[in-house]
Order: structure tokens, then C-alpha cells, then sequence
């Protein structure tokens, strides 16, 4: 029936050709609907609790989306005329930048001081240019010794300041991210000309989801024609015939187009992870093609003409690939069980390429292979006599290579515990990205941008000015002021503190909370009439005035320590504070601690559904339940090891490589559905022993395994020089899973057959 | 010939332009002076007000004070605001000299410490009692504070009205402009856009249901302040205006801040 449906198919090959032309060319228009998420938001579900308790947080709050100028003069010092001048041009001109809300810097931080029962308030810096030597010292030591400005917009020896603008987007479009980043771009050139002697660096949250566009379009730029001239070349090696390439290159590009035309239309947005779908693919095309343009060569090379030639080439390889396509795509799909839309987005888009390239694979591309001249070099058929070599080495050794593959199986896994969880997002992006540098140094030398954030609500019935919750909220601070990798702790006692000094003549003994209500009260009242324009109290004060945030900045820790960290809070909260006080922390940087275990846990379900799935399909395809769960150790085995040969050689795991089982699981079983489809076929068909069996295997798909296999290695390593960590850690690993797969189906597969798989009914 | 050609049209182009923004400099001044004439000679006036504060998350929360203010001669108007709620700043009052050019003078009781206080700062922008009004907003408007341009006629909440834009003089303002409705009938304001200094909306101010007092002065009993870039809103409610009822400046000092409870 598949050979009349092939043969009408083939004779109307150009009818084919321009309606699947036509068909690709539909799906491609969506293309231009294509955009990307710029919004760090997108690595959680709705439904993500920490993602919950941060919104919550910042909607009672001032949100702080930020971007952070760090101002590093070349002498290391800060408080000198010239300097000074450029950071008040700053802090004024980044009032122009698209979306702020706020600009604090040394310059015009509101400095509190008294003379008599006057209470004086003004910026620490005016007119920088016009201010003698003993002013700027004076202003030096008040910045150096204010716990608002430390390790936040000054460093401790004044070497390095900050202009930090609070950024609130109204999140309605793309273009106001990069309208911000771009105008405070714009606005660093122009401070690095006006004064040569600072260096500007750029950081913030805007800016780092500015960089995933970037960092995106810079993979397109690099993976995208680095994988497509891979891909040529390997194919024109491996099939030495110029059609049979450029044909392979037409259905890897219309995949391409198809694939990303029908994500426009159904309106995803594209992220760091989507970016390399094409990729992938590619990859996955590539395999397609291979398996039924190396059998066609074969027979024109045996001497069957074209269309013959095709015809029984389809014939053979219609199930195997059909049936290597949809256990690809089960594999993929699982991946939306993640809790991370951008890797739902990932299998679903990978899922959607495998079903357009088997599709292509056994229509388009016979009939354009047909349309094409195809010249047959005769070439020693050396790869099947080595091929041969090979089997009768397997299965010679097949004990020795069972027990030792199986030692080496253990082995390696008993590595997996080595995997430490780690999500630290600025790490996500490669040293060549601006933002992943200019962080750093600012992390160095000025603040962190990791954060730990508290909304603490005082007892029921009671104001944040109540005495006995103010002294709680100071200790609260001043625990997490001992912590190690802390860098600041704003908290609204500090304020209360200098306001209570202030208010009692500037005599540093009344540097204290105020202990009566009445008094903290009318303190925050007083020290709303002095606030400049676009700082409010209700960036620490609920609407309510119950509850208070407390912000803890952090030098970078792993998401381990954060979490400890955070954990070790609590418990002091618990141990020393009132019941309301019993919070836990949010923040972006908590949001992404937790997010590896999430990942993890739901993509082991994931993974185990389509674990299930696959096997049963497997089980029903071979006709043999024996076969079909010998064939999970194969499947199963490969990422085991892979984890922990990444356990031995990284020892770290994130939300990316929570992925991999899933991605890796479709793929691994392809080599296995081939090989097991000709060893059952082999036992059934011409009722050889399980050796001969092997042997046969070995002869017919031993060369295509070995090949696709190196081009999945090849494609999934290639993802490795994306700029992007996510991406480059996921392709290598899976790299690494892919190769090992291959080994184990060479040579722990067929030893386990022939132990194991014999079968009953063969006779 | 060419070039002078073009130079010539651009001149004349500009002069033109000039000219029109000459008369509409001239325009908007006017019709703010007007609606200064017409809102002059009150002497004092007493009311109470409520402020209902609204954020994102849609949580409220309240304030309660009593305002008296009265004119002074060639300056700003002199206001006395005494705080009953919430309650632990009951008692707290801030008096304020307001003027036509420079800082204005501010004063602070505060009752847990007995004390005044001079608050010396050329913040005007920021929140007042932590409502989306600015102080500046609420401060006496007067004339020499802004600069004018007439805009356009449009009819606004159907009352014909001017639109002005008056620029602040202040460096200190938080406002690179502001764009005010005034109905042509009574010349009072119906509407106010609030751009911040890169020029982006910033805020709405809506007057609703205005009264006459004294057969002459007009005063709306609501006005509803909205932030559009923190989404977050103040509804202000002036109640029981009252209008001379007989301050002088004795009401207006240093000590009767103690005194008014």
C-alpha cells in the first residue's frame, strides 16, 4: 500500500514539490509576526508561587525595575569637583530617560541636618564646580557614613559611586525596554565624553532584560549560519552527491521557515531558549533526511534505477522514521510539564519541527531528489565491512563489554549526587554579553543586584510606628547586617534614626529609634514634607502604613547559600519576632533559587510520562513486550550517565539542564527504535539467532546510527557557543547524552540482547 | 538668489511664528490673570478636608486635616493645616508662607515632641502626606510661579474651556509642564495635566462638583489626582468651606501652630 501511495506521489512530483513550496510558504508568512520577550519575568508561570509573593510584594510597594550607572573615576576618587559635576549632569539628564520615575545619587541624596530648631534639608552635591576642597571632604564623610548610600550608591572608600534610576514600565509594549536601555546607553556615551577620566558601566534589571534580545540576535548571528555550513559539509562528506545535499539544505531551511512561521502564528513569543529551536531543528532534520537518502544511494549504487530506488527506500524507512518522529516530539512535549513557559515554548516549537521535517523528509524531499540529476560515485562499500568488523567484535566480547559497561553505568551514576542546584541569573549570560561584565564589575566594586526583599507587617491593629515593632525591624536589620555576603540592608529604621538625631539638635546620642508611636509617626510625616519629587514613603511604607519593606542587597552567592541564607532569616524572625512577622523573603533573585527544584521536579514527571508513552508505543511498534522494556535501559541509562559525567566534570544543574531528560529522552530512543526495528525484523522475518540478529543490525543501520548521531553531537554542541549559559549548558549536555547513547547502543545494547533478548517465538 | 530666496521664506517663516507665539504667550497669561482677579479678595477662608489614598493592589487608607488660609498683600497666601487623622499625628500642624518668587516658609509642630520646627528645603515635588498630590499642587497658585501659553479652545465635560500650558519657574518643580483647562464661563480650572520632566504624562488632577460661595468664589468639593505611571490615586474632599470668618495674620505665627488643636 505505501509503495502505490509512494509511486502515485513520485509521478507527480512537481505538483508535490510546489504545493509543499506553497503549504511551507503560508505557515512562513507568520514569521513576521515574530517578537521577542524582553521581560525576566518570562522563566515563571503564572502560577509560580515566588513569582506571586514578588508581585505581591511590589504591587503593595514602589516597584524597582532599575537601571544602574556605576561611575568609576580613573583616579579612584569620587569626591573631587570634576567628578562630581559629571554625576550631578547624570543624575539630572536620567531624569530623560524613557519610564523613570526616580534618579538617586550621591549628588542629591536629601541630607538631613539641624541648626537650632531648623531642620535643613538639601542635596549633599550643588553645583559640584563651584565647591572648595573643604566642602567636598565634608560631603565625603557624611556619604561614607550613610547607611542609605553605602554599598548602594558610594563604595566604602569613595572610589566608585552609583546613579540609580528607578524605572517603572507600564509593560504594554516590546519597544520600552529597549527605548529605556538604548537612551541610558546613549546618555553613558555622552558621560564618557564629557569627562574621559570615569569609566561608565550599565547594569539594572532593565538592562539585563534588554540583553535577552541581544544576547538572542547575537546567537542567530553566530549559531544559526555556524550550524548551517556544519550541516552541509557533513553531508556532502557523508553522501558524496551534490543533489542529495542541496536537497537535505532545502528541507532543513524550509523546517526552518515552517516552523518559525507557524510559532508566529499561533503568537509565542521568542526567548534565549526559543532562539535555538532552528537549531534543532536542523538537527533533527538532518537525521530524517540521512536515514532515506542513505538507502536510496545504496540502491542506485547496487544499480536500481531512480524511482526504484526511492520507492524502496521510503518503503523501508517509513516506520522506523515515522515512528523516530513522533517518540522525538513525545519527548519534546514533555517538556511542558517545566514550570518555565520558555521551555514549554522550546518542546512545543522542537515538536512542531520533527512532525514538518518527517513530512518533508518522505515527500518533498524524494520528489525533489527525483527532479534533481543524481550521479552515483561508486565508493568501496568500506564503512559496511567495518561495520561488520565491528559486530563480530561486539559479539565476541559481548561479557566482558556487558559487565564492564554496566560497572561504567554504575559508576557514572552514582556521580549524579554531585549536582549542585545553581540559577544565578546573571550567570545565565555569556562574559561576551555587556550586561554579564558591566554587572560584575559593579558587584565588585559598588552593590549587588541580588536581593532578598521582606513586606514585615506590624502585630494586628497596629502601626509601623509602634515602638516594639520598630525595635524588631532594627534587630531584623542589624542580624542580616552580620550575615557574610551581605552588602546593605535598607530599612526604614535607619531614616527614623537619623530624623530622631536630627530633631534633638544633630547630638549623634539620640542616634536611636523614637520610642514613643506618636513620635515615629509625626517623624515619617515630617520626613514626607522634606522627600524630593518622585520618592514616596510608600517605597517603604504600605498605603496602610502596617507594614514595612526591608531590602537586603547580596554579593553574588549560589542559589545553595541564598537559600540558606533566607532560611536562616526566617528562622530568626521566628525565634526573636512576633507571629505577623513570620515572613519569607521575594525577590527576583529568590524567584530563580527555587526555580531548578520546580523545574526539576515537574520535568521528572514530565519525563516519566513520556518515558511511558514512548515505551508503550515501542512495545506495540515491535510487536514484543520483552523487547519493548528491554529497550527503557537503552533510553533510560544514557542520561543517567550524562548527569553524572556533568556531576564529575560541572557539578552544576539549573533550570536549563532540568530540560535535557526530556529533550534527550525522543532523541536517545530514536538510535534504539532503528536498531531494535531491524534486530526483531531479523529474528521474525528470517528467524536468526540473537548473534546473527546483532549481526544484521549492525550491517544495515550501524552506519546511518553512527552518522546521525554525530549529527546531533554536532548540532546540540554547537548550541554550546551560545551566549546565552542556558543554552550553551543544555546543547552540551545533551551533546554528551546523544554521544553517550550511541555507545550504549554499540555496546551494552546488543551484549543485553543476546543475553536477554532471544525470542520466544523465533524458531 | 536661490539661497537668499530661502532665507528670506525662513525668515519670514520664523517672524511669523514668533509672532503667533507672541500672542499666545500673551493669551495664556491673560486668561490665567483673570481667573487670579476673579479669584482674589476672599480674604480667609476655613474648611475640612479628607484624603482617600488608592494603590495598585487597590488598597485605601485615609487622612484627615483642617485648613485655613488667608491673603496677603503683594505674596503668596499664608496656610495653616492641622492633622486629626490618622491618629497618632493628631495634633501635628504645618504652616506655610507661601510666595511669588524664592522657597516658600515652612513650619512643622510636632506634639509627641513639643516642638517647632523650620523645615528649610527646596523640595516641592514630593508627596504630600504620601497622597499623589505634590505639595506644589496644593500651594497657593500665584501668577509670577509659571509661565503661559494659550493652547486651544476645547470643550471639556461639556463647558467650553481654554487649555493654557504653564511652564514652572522653579528649577526645584518636578514638572516640566503642566496642561490646564479653565471653562470659559467662570474661568475655573476643570483639569489639570501634570508632565513630568521628561515630558511623559505624569498625573491627572480632576475638579468635580463645584460650589459658589459668597456669590463669587469658586471651590470644588472633589478633586481626584491619578498617577498613570504608578497607577496609584488620591481622591481629595473639601468639606464645610467656610469664608471670612474673621482670621488675621495673629492666626498665622510661629506660636498659634502650637495652639491650633
Amino acid at each position: 500500500m505505501a509503495e502505490r501511495f509512494f509511486d502515485r506521489l513520485l509521478s507527480y512530483r512537481w505538483w508535490v514539490i510546489a504545493a509543499v513550496l506553497l503549504a511551507i510558504g503560508v505557515m512562513g508568512a507568520g514569521a513576521r509576526l515574530l517578537s521577542f520577550s524582553n521581560d525576566y519575568r518570562m522563566f515563571f508561570s503564572a502560577d509560580n508561587p515566588q513569582l506571586q509573593a514578588f508581585e505581591t510584594l511590589q504591587n503593595t510597594y514602589t516597584k524597582n525595575d532599575n537601571i544602574l550607572f556605576v561611575i568609576a573615576p580613573k583616579d579612584g576618587r569620587v569626591f573631587k569637583a570634576s567628578t562630581l559635576a559629571t554625576i550631578e549632569w547624570l543624575t539630572k539628564e536620567a531624569w530623560q530617560i524613557p519610564y523613570s520615575i526616580r534618579v538617586d545619587s550621591v549628588t542629591n541624596f536629601q541630607y538631613t541636618s539641624a541648626e537650632g530648631d531648623d531642620l535643613l534639608v538639601r542635596d549633599l552635591v550643588k553645583d559640584a564646580e563651584t565647591l572648595d576642597a573643604e566642602q567636598i571632604a565634608a560631603a565625603r564623610e557624611v556619604a561614607i557614613n550613610e547607611p542609605l548610600l553605602v554599598n548602594r550608591l558610594i563604595s566604602p572608600s569613595a572610589h566608585v559611586a552609583g546613579v540609580n534610576v528607578t524605572i517603572q514600565l507600564p509593560g504594554e509594549h516590546l519597544t520600552e525596554v529597549p527605548e529605556a536601555s538604548d537612551f541610558a546607553r546613549e546618555l553613558a556615551d555622552e558621560v564618557r565624553q564629557r569627562d574621559p577620566d570615569v569609566d561608565v558601566y550599565l547594569t539594572g534589571m532593565v538592562i539585563m532584560n534588554d540583553a535577552f534580545p541581544k544576547a538572542s540576535k547575537q546567537d542567530m548571528q553566530t549559531l544559526y549560519p555556524l550550524m548551517f555550513v556544519l550541516v552541509i559539509v557533513f553531508m556532502g562528506f557523508m553522501l558524496r552527491s551534490v543533489s542529495a545535499t542541496i536537497t537535505t539544505a532545502a528541507v532543513i531551511v524550509m523546517t526552518i521557515v515552517g516552523t518559525m512561521g507557524l510559532t508566529g502564528w499561533i503568537g509565542l513569543r521568542l526567548s534565549p531558549p526559543t532562539t535555538i529551536v532552528p537549531v534543532i531543528v536542523m538537527t533533527l532534520a538532518v537525521a530524517d533526511c540521512v536515514h532515506i537518502l542513505i538507502i536510496f544511494l545504496q540502491g542506485m549504487r547496487r544499480g536500481l534505477a531512480r524511482i526504484p530506488a526511492m520507492v524502496e527506500s521510503l518503503r523501508i524507512n517509513l516506520t522506523p522514521v515515522f515512528l523516530t518522529s513522533v517518540t522525538t516530539a513525545i519527548g519534546f512535549m514533555s517538556l511542558n510539564f517545566s514550570d518555565a513557559p520558555p521551555f514549554r515554548d522550546l518542546g512545543n516549537m522542537s515538536a512542531m519541527g520533527v512532525i514538518i521535517a518527517f513530512v518533508l523528509a518522505v515527500t518533498f524531499l524524494p520528489c525533489l531528489m527525483l527532479v534533481l540529476p543524481v550521479r552515483v560515485a561508486q565508493v568501496p562499500a568500506d564503512g559496511q565491512v567495518r561495520m561488520a568488523a565491528f559486530a563480530e567484535f561486539v559479539i565476541r566480547r559481548r561479557n566482558l563489554l556487558l559487565w564492564s559497561m554496566a560497572a561504567l553505568i554504575i559508576a557514572l551514576i552514582s556521580q549524579l549526587p554531585r549536582n549542585q542546584l545553581n540559577d544565578v541569573f546573571v550567570e545565565y549570560f555569556d562574559e561576551q554579553i555587556d550586561f554579564r561584565h558591566d554587572t560584575e564589575f559593579a558587584i565588585n566594586n559598588l552593590t549587588g543586584i541580588y536581593l532578598i526583599e521582606y513586606s514585615l507587617p506590624a502585630a494586628e491593629g497596629k502601626k509601623i510606628s509602634d515602638p516594639e515593632f520598630l525595635r524588631h525591624v532594627e534587630a531584623f536589620a542589624d542580624w542580616y547586617r552580620r550575615q557574610a555576603d551581605v552588602l546593605h540592608v535598607n530599612a526604614i529604621t535607619d531614616i527614623m534614626k537619623r530624623l530622631n538625631k536630627n530633631m534633638h539638635g544633630d547630638d549623634p546620642n539620640w542616634y536611636r529609634l523614637p520610642d514613643a508611636n506618636d513620635l515615629s509617626a509625626q517623624y515619617l510625616l515630617l520626613y514626607e514634607f522634606s522627600l524630593p519629587f518622585g520618592l514616596d514613603l510608600n517605597n517603604q511604607i504600605n498605603v496602610a502604613r502596617d507594614a514595612t519593606r526591608l531590602t537586603v542587597t547580596l554579593r553574588t552567592t549560589s542559589t545553595e547559600e541564598l537559600l540558606a541564607l533566607e532560611r536562616r532569616a526566617k528562622e530568626w524572625l521566628q525565634s526573636n519576632t512576633p507571629a505577623s512577622m513570620h515572613v519569607d523573603g521575594a525577590s527576583s533573585a529568590i524567584m530563580f533559587a527555587h526555580i531548578g527544584h520546580r523545574n526539576i521536579r515537574s520535568m521528572l514527571e514530565g519525563s516519566t510520562v513520556a518515558l511511558a508513552l514512548i515505551s508503550a508505543i515501542l512495545v506495540i511498534a515491535l510487536r514484543s513486550i520483552r523487547i519493548g522494556l528491554l529497550s527503557i535501559i537503552p533510553n533510560l541509562v544514557p542520561i543517567g550517565m550524562a548527569f553524572g559525567l556533568w556531576g564529575l566534570l560541572v557539578g552544576q544543574v539549573g533550570l536549563a539542564l532540568s530540560v535535557v531528560a526530556g529533550v534527550t529522552i525522543g532523541i536517545v530512543v530514536d538510535d534504539t527504535v532503528h536498531f531494535l526495528s531491524k534486530y526483531v525484523r531479523a529474528q521474525r522475518e528470517q528467524g536468526l539467532s540473537p548473534e546473527d540478529a546483532v549481526r544484521y543490525a549492525f550491517s544495515t543501520v550501524g552506519t546511518a546510527l553512527w552518522v546521525t548521531s554525530a549529527v546531533l553531537v554536532v548540532g546540540f554542541g554547537v548550541l554550546a557557543l551560545s551566549t546565552f549559559e542556558l543554552n550553551a549548558g543544555m546543547g552540551l549536555l545533551t551533546a554528551i547524552t546523544i554521544a553517550i547513547a550511541l555507545v550504549a547502543d554499540f555496546f551494552f545494547l546488543p551484549p543485553l540482547l543476546m543475553k536477554f533478548g532471544g525470542m520466544r517465538h523465533a524458531h | 538668489m536661490r539661497i537668499e530666496g530661502w532665507l528670506l521664506a525662513a525668515t519670514i517663516a520664523f517672524a511669523t511664528s514668533a509672532v503667533l507665539a507672541e500672542s499666545d504667550v500673551d493669551k495664556g497669561l491673560a486668561i490665567a490673570q483673570e481667573a487670579d482677579r476673579r479669584d482674589t479678595g476672599f480674604h480667609d477662608f476655613r474648611a475640612e478636608l479628607t484624603m482617600l489614598l488608592r494603590n495598585r493592589q487597590g488598597e485605601e487608607s485615609s487622612r484627615v486635616m483642617r485648613s485655613q488660609s488667608i491673603e496677603v498683600d503683594g505674596d503668596g497666601d499664608r496656610t495653616l493645616i492641622v492633622f486629626d487623622e490618622p491618629r497618632d499625628v493628631q495634633g501635628t500642624a504645618l504652616l506655610t508662607y507661601s510666595h511669588k518668587s524664592g522657597d516658600d516658609d515652612q513650619w512643622l509642630y510636632l506634639p509627641a515632641l513639643k516642638r517647632v520646627k523650620r523645615i528649610a528645603s527646596s523640595n516641592k515635588s514630593g508627596p504630600f502626606m504620601g497622597s499623589e498630590f505634590a505639595y506644589e499642587d496644593l500651594a497657593s497658585q500665584e501668577i509670577e510661579k509659571y509661565g503661559y501659553r494659550y493652547v486651544r479652545d476645547e470643550e471639556f465635560d461639556n463647558q467650553p474651556a481654554f487649555v493654557i500650558e504653564r511652564d514652572p519657574v522653579d528649577e526645584n518643580s518636578g514638572y516640566r509642564r503642566q496642561l490646564v483647562w479653565i471653562d470659559k464661563a467662570e474661568y475655573r480650572p476643570l483639569k489639570i495635566e501634570f508632565y513630568d520632566r521628561k515630558d511623559s504624562l505624569l498625573k491627572t488632577l480632576l475638579f468635580k462638583s463645584y460650589r459658589q460661595y459668597l456669590g463669587r468664589y469658586w471651590r470644588a468639593e472633589e478633586m481626584f489626582m491619578e498617577n498613570h505611571q504608578t497607577g496609584k490615586s488620591t481622591l481629595l474632599t473639601w468639606k464645610t468651606y467656610e469664608f471670612q470668618v474673621g482670621l488675621s495674620d495673629a492666626d498665622f505665627t510661629k506660636n498659634s501652630l502650637k495652639r491650633a488643636k
